[in-house]
C-alpha cells in the first residue's frame, strides 16, 4: 500500500485505513460477486443462452423491465409534483409529510408487501371499491407495478427537492418581467433546469425496482409468464437446484444494474456540471 | 448507486416566502398541494395504517399472543444480533473508508467510491446468490466447510454476512461527503499542536461527524433489521434457527395466519416509524449546529 503513499498529506492512519478498506471491500463485496461471473465461465455459450433466453426468463424479463419502467413513469410524475410542493407551497404538516416521503426506504419491503395485498385484495381497503369495477391489483401485473411504485417514490423525490431548492429565484422573475407568463416559465424555464435531476431520479427509482423482491413477490402471485419478476425466478431455480440457471439470469440481471450504475453515474455529473454554470 | 436519497447535508432551511411574482396563483397551489396529498394518503400512510389495522383485526389479545411463541421470539433474537453484528461491522468500516478518502489523495480513489457503492446496485436476491456460491455446498469452499463442520449458507453466519452486504456502504456514504466538506484544517492543527493520530480522531474528527455517523447508523440499522430478499436466498427457512423477523412474516402469512404476520410486521413498521423521526430529529439537530457555526 505504500506504493500509493500520498504526496501531501502529513496525517497519519492512510496504510492502516486504505489497507482495511480494501481488504474489507473484497472480503464482503467484490470476491463474492466475482463468484457470480466465474461459475458462468464454467457454462457452454449454448447452455448460457439457453438458461437466459428460454421463454418463462423472457417473460420475467419482460414483466421487470416494463413494470419498472412504468412504475418510475408513475413517480416522475408524482414525485415531481410532491416535490414541488414540498419546496414552494408551505402548508401546516409539511415536516411530517417530509418525513414520511422515506417510508418506502425505511419499511421493509416484506412488510410493504404484505401491507399492500391486504389494502388491495378482494375485502382490502381499497380492493373492495376496484373489484367490482372490474379492477383486479392484487395478483396481477397491476399488483407488481404498484408495488415497484411504492419502493420508488424516494428517489425522484429526493433528487429533485435540493434542485428545486436552489433553482435561482431571479431566473423566474426575468422570466416574467420579460413578458413570459407563469405557464410557459414553467415549461420553458423551470422544468428545463429539472432535466438532469428528473433523469437521475427517474434511473435510479428504475434500477431500485429491477432488483426488488419483498414487496412485490406477496402481491403478485407469482405467475410463471405473467407476474413472475426475475428475482423471483432466480430464487426459484435455487430452490430446483438449478445454480447455473440461477447464476446465468443473475449475470444479465448484475450487467443491467451495472450499466445502469454508469449512466446514473454520468447523469449526476452532468447534473453537477449543468448547475455550476 | 451513487443517489441523494439520504444525505444530511442536502437538507436546507425551508425556502423563505417566493417573491410575489414567482408565486403561483392560488387556485394551483390549493390543486397541486390537495393532489400531493392525496397520493401520500393513498400511496404512503394507508399501507403504514393496514399494518397496525390488521395486526389488531382480532382484538388486542390475539395481537399479544402472536409474540408467545418461541419461533417468533427466536426471530426478533436472531434478527437483532444480525443487526448487532453488521451494523458495527459497517460502521468501524465506513469511518475508515471515509478516513482514506477524505484525508489522502491517492489514485483510484473515484473507483473506489464507486466500488464501495455497489452493494445498491445489486439485487438484494442476487446479494444472497453470491454467498450460496462462495459458501454453499456447491460452492468454493463447500465441500471444505463440510469436512470441517462448519455451516455458513442456511445458518446464522450466512444471515449475518447477506445482512453486512445489503447495508454495506450506509455509512461511508453519510460521512464521506461530510468530511469531505469539512476539509483536514483541524485535523492539521491538533497534529502540529502535538496530539497523536487516534487522540486527533476521538478529539477532533469524531465530534465534527458525530451527526453523520448517528445518521447512517440508524439507516443502516433500519434495512439490516428489514432485509428480506438476501436473507431469504441464504436463510433455509428453518423455523426457530435461521428465521429472522421478515422471514417468519412471509412463512405466517403464507400459513395464512395474518394476525400474526401483521403483528411481526407491525414491530418492523414501528421500527420504521422510528427511524424516520430519528431521522427527522438528527437533520434537525445539523441544521442547528450549522446555523450556529
Amino acid at each position: 500500500m505504500s506504493l500509493f503513499q500520498s504526496r501531501r498529506s502529513a496525517l497519519p492512519g492512510f496504510n492502516l485505513s486504505l489497507g482495511y478498506t480494501v481488504f474489507y471491500l473484497g472480503l464482503i463485496v467484490l470476491v463474492p460477486l466475482a463468484a457470480v461471473f466465474l461459475k458462468t465461465t464454467g457454462m457452454t455459450w449454448e447452455h448460457f443462452v439457453q438458461a437466459v433466453a428460454s421463454p418463462r426468463v423472457m417473460a420475467a424479463y419482460r414483466i421487470s423491465f416494463g413494470a419498472s419502467f412504468l412504475a418510475a413513469l408513475i413517480n416522475l410524475v408524482f414525485g415531481l409534483l410532491l416535490a414541488w410542493v414540498l419546496v414552494r407551497y408551505p402548508f401546516p404538516g409539511r415536516k411530517v409529510i417530509d418525513a414520511l416521503v422515506d417510508l418506502p426506504f425505511a419499511l421493509p419491503t416484506a412488510v410493504a408487501g404484505i401491507a399492500l395485498t391486504a389494502i388491495y385484495s378482494k375485502n382490502g381497503w381499497i380492493g373492495q371499491y376496484l373489484e367490482p369495477l372490474g379492477i383486479h391489483v392484487a395478483f396481477t401485473e397491476l399488483g407488481v407495478l404498484m408495488a415497484l411504485t411504492f419502493i420508488g417514490l424516494p428517489f425522484v423525490v429526493r433528487t429533485l427537492q435540493p434542485v428545486i431548492e436552489e433553482l435561482e429565484p431571479e431566473l423566474e422573475e426575468a422570466s416574467m418581467t420579460l413578458g413570459a407568463n407563469r405557464w410557459q416559465t414553467i415549461t420553458r424555464v423551470i422544468l428545463p433546469e429539472l432535466v438532469p435531476a428528473l433523469l437521475t431520479g427517474f434511473a435510479l427509482s428504475f434500477a431500485r425496482a429491477l432488483g426488488e423482491y419483498g414487496s412485490v413477490v406477496f402481491i403478485s402471485g407469482n405467475m410463471p409468464m405473467r407476474t413472475e419478476i426475475v428475482p423471483l425466478l432466480i430464487i426459484t431455480k435455487l430452490e430446483q437446484y438449478d445454480y447455473r440457471g440461477a447464476t446465468a439470469i443473475a449475470v444479465v440481471m448484475l450487467v443491467s444494474s451495472f450499466v445502469l450504475l454508469l449512466v446514473i453515474n454520468l447523469l449526476q455529473k452532468w447534473s453537477r456540471r449543468y448547475h455550476r454554470i | 448507486m451513487a443517489s441523494t436519497i439520504s444525505n444530511l447535508q442536502r437538507h436546507r432551511p425551508p425556502a423563505t416566502s417566493q417573491p410575489k411574482v414567482t408565486q403561483d396563483p392560488v387556485w394551483v397551489r390549493w390543486l397541486l398541494t390537495t393532489i400531493a396529498l392525496l397520493f401520500v394518503a393513498f400511496f404512503l400512510v394507508l399501507p403504514l395504517a393496514s399494518v397496525f389495522a390488521e395486526a389488531f383485526r382480532r382484538g388486542i389479545n390475539a395481537y399479544f399472543a402472536a409474540f408467545n411463541d418461541p419461533d417468533a421470539l427466536s426471530a426478533i433474537r436472531l434478527t437483532l444480533l444480525a443487526a448487532v453484528v453488521s451494523v458495527p461491522a459497517n460502521l468501524v468500516f465506513g469511518v475508515a473508508a471515509a478516513w482514506a478518502i477524505t484525508k489522502f489523495s491517492f489514485p483510484g480513489k473515484s473507483l473506489l467510491i464507486t466500488l464501495i457503492d455497489l452493494p445498491f446496485a445489486v439485487s438484494p436476491v442476487i446479494a444472497g446468490l453470491i454467498y450460496v456460491l462462495v459458501f454453499g455446498l456447491q460452492g468454493w469452499f463447500g465441500s471444505w466447510l463440510s469436512d470441517h463442520d462448519i455451516k455458513i449458507i442456511f445458518a446464522t453466519p450466512g444471515i449475518i454476512l447477506a445482512t453486512t452486504f445489503v447495508t454495506f456502504p450506509f455509512v461511508a456514504r453519510e460521512i464521506i461527503p461530510l468530511m469531505q466538506a469539512q476539509g483536514t484544517d483541524e485535523e492539521y492543527a491538533a497534529i502540529t499542536l502535538g496530539a497523536s493520530g487516534w487522540q486527533t480522531f476521538w478529539r477532533v474528527t469524531l465530534p465534527n461527524i458525530k451527526w453523520g455517523l448517528f445518521y447512517g447508523i440508524i439507516l443502516c440499522n433500519a434495512r439490516a433489521m428489514g432485509e428480506f430478499g438476501a436473507v431469504s436466498v441464504v436463510s433455509g427457512h428453518i423455523r426457530g434457527e435461521t428465521n429472522t423477523i421478515p422471514l417468519h412474516v412471509e412463512i405466517l402469512y403464507n400459513e395464512y395466519n395474518f394476525v400474526g404476520a401483521f403483528a411481526m410486521a407491525s414491530l418492523l413498521a414501528v421500527l420504521a416509524i422510528i427511524t424516520l423521526v430519528l431521522k427527522s430529529f438528527i437533520e434537525w439537530k445539523f441544521q442547528q449546529g450549522r446555523a450556529e457555526a
